[in-house]
């Protein structure tokens, strides 16, 4: 194999594939990316076992051929080298190395056989659809932060995509929970995916994904089944396994009866949360709302530290509610809005609230309050 | 040689007798006058001290310990000539000594003693490392100016003291470290005082068994005995590698305690960093019902122990050993510090069931680490757990149940396999 390609477009092509590598690995190859090289283009593959990701670069193909060589090194490489640089790849398979030339830098680094590259096994998908960057960004971006963390509750270290029915018909839908809130994300069903099965969409791939979303226009090829799932670009195919478990019924969780409702400028009081919060070094800092017509006191007590209040003029006309929540919890749904105000819908103080933005119930959050 | 009259704390030289009082409890050695770390045990504590409240008890065999079913916490000293023991079950203790006076224990009774013990103490040294209610290691290093007297005379004093001020006696080991200091105050129960000095150290452990080490329980005994190592005269034989290859730091340990080494300080008590509990099995098992019984009740102990020092942990540790003694321990982060013993049970119980069923275990544990104040603790919901909370209300209600009638008056059924 001997190929010259651009310095950026190789940069952006190893780094999709580097990030997918995992850092601790017991098996060497899966630390490598694959780089295969045909007509004129070189691919880029590399894997963890549960994702791949596949780049396509344009690239001068002198010599067809296929190595794989550490992702991680082949990264450092090419983001040190500079800007606008031509660079060579050529490989000496007799030898097992790979040669990096740019300008008067010379690498060469070990390879592994081609041959010993696990690809991940090709399946069949049920549903083939086309959603637009746009969509598919506020889907998981909007629900990402809710997901868990907890290994036993493994079906929640991800984000359920499925298809659902709301008050607007039938939607395509996000939820991430960890069991302290929750997001529910709605879209219109793009055409061909009605009958979607519904995955969970694992926290890294997620994490992958968002590389592909930045374009808003750009269409992105969907397909899923009932254990894989692919995002495509004319460039990049990023292939996951989906986790294999059965996501809770959200449903149930969701509030619907909750009739206290709070209107608030969701920047104002996600600084004011912010603020108030840093007299407390706790690490689940509470943080309690105290309510009254037309108007909410923030206030944390932290006995050791010391003690903050902060005054916000809202839009509440209920009877007057003492509330308390994690503050980081508050600051993270509240920095989900970006149009209108957010609207908090409580209950009691012991009950799980809801927030949404403005009237919008295509963004949906649930929050569980916390003994202040 | 250097003596002392423990009752009139008169120094002499020699002599069966105190030549002041004229009486013979004396304690002499070389190095009376120059050692320095103590441990002082008291003599069957809950029990003396319900002798002290009820004279009636005087010489009468009782027993402090929980209910028919329960075990020996403390016997006295007449029923100990009976051959009841500490941690024997109840039915046959009382086999072995049917008109034994069976007392629950009372716990803030014994505190308060053990309060005004440690003021004793305070007067003696700072350096005080209490172990339990009624054990403590003393360094009384450098005191000896302070108190215009060497620490056997200060330590003679003490016990002296709670023996009249308190009615309670307590036997006190001399040493130079804790080690030692330790085994010297068993030497001699109950009422006395017992020296280990630097010039015997050798000879006197040479011959005794390695069981004697704190911390060597019965698993350790086994493993060092399949090393061939029964008394210290068998560890010395080992050189330090060979003991570390072997037992990993524990080895290193070993290599100094059989020389009679011991550098850990007496300090006062580090903050907690974790609350655990964990049993060996008499038995191997692979019962999921008894291992899920062992869950809960060690899950239970560490939550009356953190509730009781009004803390709660981050994270449930889970520790395991299999029966061919591979050692597995696996921690969850909670997004909620908790002190209940429902979620550390349940925590505990996801982590167990991670490990695969059908496994045969000798060892069982459970604890909470990262520990925060009790009011930092179980104040989230879960949103998808919506019983949770009433589980906790429940939790609660035994708790004051229990503390009211005693721990036995309210057992979860799964407490009983």
């Amino acid at each position: 194999m001997k190929v010259s390609i651009e310095r950026a477009t190789l940069l952006k092509a190893v780094s999709q594939a580097q990030s997918v590598v995992e850092r601790r690995n017991t098996i060497p190859i899966l630390a490598n990316v694959l780089i295969e090289a045909e007509g004129d283009t070189v691919t880029f593959r590399a894997t963890d076992l549960d994702i791949e990701v596949l780049d396509r670069a344009p690239a001068q193909v002198e010599r067809a051929g296929a190595t794989t060589v550490s992702a991680v090194t082949l990264h450092e490489i090419v983001r040190k080298l500079p800007d606008g640089a031509l660079v060579q790849l050529t490989d000496d398979s007799a030898a097992g190395r790979l040669t990096v030339a740019a300008g008067r830098s010379n690498f060469n680094l070990a390879t592994l056989p081609k041959e010993d590259f696990p690809v991940m096994a090709s399946s069949e998908y049920a549903t083939n659809f086309s959603a637009k960057a746009e969509t598919l960004r506020k889907l998981f971006d909007k629900s990402k932060f809710a997901i868990s963390t907890e290994e036993t509750r493994y079906y929640l270290n991800g984000v359920y995509m499925h298809v659902s029915e709301s008050e607007e018909g039938r939607v395509l839908r996000c939820v991430a929970t960890d069991g302290h809130r929750l997001a529910r994300i709605d879209a219109p069903v793009p055409s061909g995916a009605e009958a979607m099965p519904g995955v969970i969409v694992p926290r890294k791939t997620v994490g992958e994904l968002r590389k592909l979303l930045d374009d808003d226009d750009m269409d992105i090829a969907v397909s899923v089944s009932e254990t894989k799932v692919r995002f495509a670009t004319p460039d990049i195919t990023l292939t996951s396994k989906v986790i294999d478990g059965t996501f809770p019924d959200y449903s149930r969780v969701i509030p619907t009866g909750n009739t206290r409702r709070l209107e608030v400028d969701a920047t104002e009081f996600a600084k004011a949360v912010d603020r108030v919060a840093t007299v407390s070094s706790e690490r689940s800092r509470a943080v309690k709302l105290q309510l009254d017509e037309d108007r909410l006191v923030l206030s944390v007590n932290a006995p050791d530290s010391g003690a903050a209040e902060e005054e916000l003029a809202v839009a509440y006309g209920d009877e007057p509610l003492e509330i308390g929540f994690n503050a980081k919890y508050l600051l993270e749904i509240a920095s989900q809005v970006d149009r209108e105000n957010a609207v908090f819908m409580f209950n009691s103080s012991g009950d799980p609230t809801l927030m949404r933005e403005g009237s919008d119930t295509s963004a949906v959050y649930v929050v569980m309050p916390m003994r202040v | 040689m250097p003596a002392l009259c423990r009752d009139c704390l008169t120094e002499f030289e020699s002599g069966p007798r105190c030549p002041a009082c004229g009486r013979p409890r004396i304690v002499r050695h070389d190095e009376l006058r120059s050692l320095s770390i103590a441990h002082m045990d008291c003599d069957a504590f809950y029990a003396s001290v319900e002798k002290r409240e009820n004279p009636e008890l005087a010489d009468k065999p009782v027993i402090i310990g929980g209910g028919r079913r329960g075990v020996v916490s403390t016997a006295c000293y007449v029923a100990r000539i009976r051959g009841v023991r500490s941690a024997m079950p109840m039915f046959k203790a009382l086999d072995l000594c049917p008109d034994a006076v069976v007392l629950k224990p009372r716990m803030a009774l014994y505190a308060e003693v053990s309060k005004q013990i440690r003021g004793f103490m305070e007067d003696l040294t700072p350096a005080i490392e209490p172990l339990s209610l009624d054990e403590a290691f003393l360094d009384l290093t450098g005191t000896q100016r302070l108190h215009g007297a060497p620490p056997a005379v200060m330590l003679a004093r003490l016990v002296k003291r709670m023996k009249d001020e308190l009615g309670v006696t307590g036997s006190v080991g001399l040493s130079h470290n804790k080690f030692l200091a330790k085994i010297a105050s068993d030497l001699d129960k109950p009422h006395g005082f017992s020296v280990i000095g630097k010039a015997e150290t050798q000879e006197f452990l040479r011959p005794r068994p390695v069981r004697m080490i704190w911390g060597v329980g019965q698993a350790g005994q086994d493993a060092l005995e399949r090393s061939g190592i029964r008394t210290f005269e068998d560890l010395l034989r080992w050189d330090r590698e060979g003991l570390m290859l072997r037992f990993g730091s524990m080895g290193e340990r070993l290599w100094h305690l059989a020389r009679g080494e011991d550098h850990r300080r007496v300090t006062r008590n580090a903050p907690v960093k974790s609350i655990s509990n964990e049993t060996t099995f008499h038995e191997n098992t692979k019962d999921p019902d008894i291992l899920d019984g062992h869950l809960w009740r060690m899950s239970e102990k560490v939550a009356d122990r953190a509730k009781a020092k009004g803390l709660a942990g981050r994270v449930v540790v889970l520790k395991v050993k299999r029966s061919d003694f591979k050692l597995i321990t696996r921690r969850h982060a909670l997004g909620d510090a908790t002190q209940m013993a429902d979620r550390i049970y349940r925590t505990a119980r996801a982590m167990f069931d991670q490990l695969g069923a059908g496994v045969s275990y000798r060892l069982l544990g459970t604890g909470i680490s990262e520990l925060v104040p009790a009011d930092q603790a179980d104040r989230l919901g879960d949103l998808l757990d919506p019983q949770a909370e009433k589980r906790a209300s429940a939790e609660r209600a035994t708790d004051a149940i229990r503390a009211r009638f005693g721990n036995e008056a309210i057992v979860k059924g799964r407490a009983l396999r």
